[in-house]
């Protein structure tokens, strides 16, 4: 099920503009990748590549290639839609659907992507991907209660409920802590360290320390200069970026020296 | 320095003493409530007026009363004329006001979706009586022919029983009329709520695997849904009250059917007060007030109606 990313030489692109120049990495199966770096450096922008979601902003595109295990996500004829069914992510801001009970939201991705399915079998998955995100013990009683009613941290164990009731393949988080206090963030990094065992986890992050308690590898990414496009600086086992790394930037940005 | 303001002061003291008001907010506050209350004393003045100077008609002989049968069935064929023709306008117009609201914020690309949006609001600003009177130009000789059609091939519908007007003035033409004259108001509000749906709610169902059909129907259509249904009623209170469009083109013999193509149609309340006012003396002038005050009470139910659809789901409205 969690599977493994592979990113050549990837650019991205806002019409001419080059934001992301560059990036190779390979996303190893069953690990959190944490990638780190100054705001506007492009990790989000990268992060959004890989669900091919960056391609909501009108003439973004990239080049170079992105393949999941063997398929090449921006390969000719590849449908983004079909790709954002097989990586799920998670955003900045806790986004439940306003409109939907708790249980629909859980119950709103296999709505899209099967259709049909009987009701007893869909209340398992709504009640497995909810106990995987931690949040069946306090819901459970409630489940046809509006999403929106539920504190930040749990509408955003909400979300992540949402985005692993598919399986995907890839778990990508934005920032997924940063509206939320230091309890719920310790409960979101408790509940990523479980779910690493079955799925691949991307998140970005602002958060040094988060990096280095949750990540199994870090990425740098940094601006090159003033209006340069961003790079990734190094990508490394999270032990040895935080305190042998190999580049003076990453060393700079890690000891609080900039940034 | 206040008295109040001491190093300690009692709890007492604490407690009663306000928050200090300030002069703009206490001016704004009162100009706001100024206006509240405003708004409610022309309603029930309105309310005040139509009562009183339909009282008459309403404790009149049935047989001083214009119409063969006293005041309520005068005012019954009336009420159902104007009923039919405003919810089919509604029929009509709300499904087309939703696609083109949701054209131009989500399928056009941006020029055109500007262009389009100034041009419906235009059609708000034409006069009612131009909208009439191409109904019965343009628009009714357009419908004969289908008209016959419909009887022919559907007649064994009551709606298309026929026999089929040969002028066009039918209940179908005025639905129709009031239809495209309901249609920039209602798409106009429902674009702008449609506008408002948020970034995030839109992005997670993509990130789901949602196509933009989907997306839509996940996020920007519930998220929408109280504003359809407010803009909706503005529609129908426009239709319901239309006076010179229907006036001009409906083809009025009194009877109560749901017959849409024939030339014999039920007038509706307020294009029969502007025909029949000026001919009217005494209690015939009270009786056409009393219809009315029987449109301004319907009126209140259905949007009442309404409101209490959109509290239903309050919880869920994502206001919150």
């Amino acid at each position: 099920m969690a599977k493994r990313i592979e990113v050549k030489d990837l650019d991205i692109y806002y019409d001419k503009f080059l934001a992301v120049q560059g990036v190779s990495m390979t996303i190893q199966p069953r690990s959190v990748t944490a990638l780190i770096g100054p705001s506007g450096c492009g990790k989000s922008t990268f992060l959004r590549t890989l669900n091919r979601m960056h391609e909501l902003v009108p003439g973004a595109r990239v080049d170079g290639k992105v393949f999941m295990d063997d398929e090449d996500l921006y390969g000719p004829g590849v449908d983004p839609v079909s790709v954002r069914r097989q990586i799920g992510m998670v955003f900045q801001r806790p986004n439940p659907f306003p409109t939907m009970s708790i249980y629909e939201n859980v119950a709103a991705g296999i709505r899209l992507n099967g259709g049909r399915m009987k009701k007893s079998e869909l209340d398992d998955v709504v009640e497995r991907s909810l106990r995987s995100a931690n949040l069946w013990a306090e819901v459970k009683d409630r489940l046809n209660r509006p999403g929106s009613g539920l504190s930040g941290g749990q509408q955003q164990r909400l979300c992540i409920a949402r985005a692993i009731a598919v399986q995907p393949g890839v778990l990508l988080m934005d920032e997924p802590c940063s509206a939320l206090d230091p309890i719920s963030t310790q409960a979101i990094e408790d509940l990523m360290l479980e779910l690493k065992t079955d799925y691949t986890i991307v998140i970005v992050t602002h958060n040094m320390q988060q990096a280095a308690r949750v990540s199994d590898v870090t990425g740098f990414f940094n601006l090159r200069g003033v209006g340069q496009p961003g790079e990734l600086v190094e990508i490394d086992e999270t032990t040895k970026i935080f305190s042998t790394p190999s580049n003076k930037a990453t060393e700079d940005y890690i000891s609080g020296r900039f940034g | 320095m206040r008295k109040g303001s001491t190093v300690l002061p009692s709890t007492e003291r604490t407690r009663s003493r306000r928050a200090p008001q300030r002069p703009g907010d206490r001016v704004f506050s009162g100009l706001s409530t100024g206006a509240g209350v405003l708004i409610l004393v022309v309603l029930a003045g309105v309310a005040a007026f139509l009562v009183a100077e339909a009282w008459p008609a309403l404790i009149a002989p049935a047989d001083e009363v214009p119409g063969p049968d006293g005041i309520v069935l005068y005012i019954w064929p009336l009420l159902f004329g104007t009923l039919l023709a405003a919810f089919l306008a509604l029929l009509i117009a709300a499904p087309l006001a939703v696609a083109i609201a949701l054209f131009i914020t989500h399928y056009a690309p941006r020029r055109i979706a500007q262009a389009l949006g100034y041009i419906i609001d235009l059609l708000a600003a034409i006069p009612s009586i131009i909208y009439g009177l191409w109904g019965i130009q343009v628009l009714a000789p357009l419908t004969v022919e289908p008209a016959g059609w419909l009887e022919e091939n559907l007649g064994f519908i009551p709606l298309f029983a026929g026999p089929a007007s040969t002028t066009g003035r039918t209940m179908l033409v005025a639905a129709l009329v009031l239809a495209v004259m309901i249609l920039p108001i209602v798409s106009a509000v429902v674009r702008e709520a449609f506008r408002q749906t948020p970034r995030l709610h839109e992005e997670a169902s993509l990130a789901l695997g949602a196509t933009r059909w989907e997306m839509i129907r996940m996020a920007v259509l519930p998220f929408g849904r109280s504003s359809i249904i407010g803009a909706s009623m503005l529609g129908l209170g426009r239709a319901l009250g239309e006076t010179m469009a229907v006036a001009i083109v409906l083809s009025v013999s009194g009877g109560v059917t749901f017959n849409l193509i024939s030339s014999g149609n039920p007038g509706t309340i307020a294009a029969n007060i502007a025909l029949e006012f000026p001919e009217s003396t005494g209690i015939a002038v009270n009786t056409l007030i009393a219809s009315g005050l029987v449109l301004f009470a319907v009126t209140l139910l259905v949007n009442m109606a309404a409101r209490a659809v959109i509290n239903r789901r309050r919880e869920f409205s994502g206001a919150n």
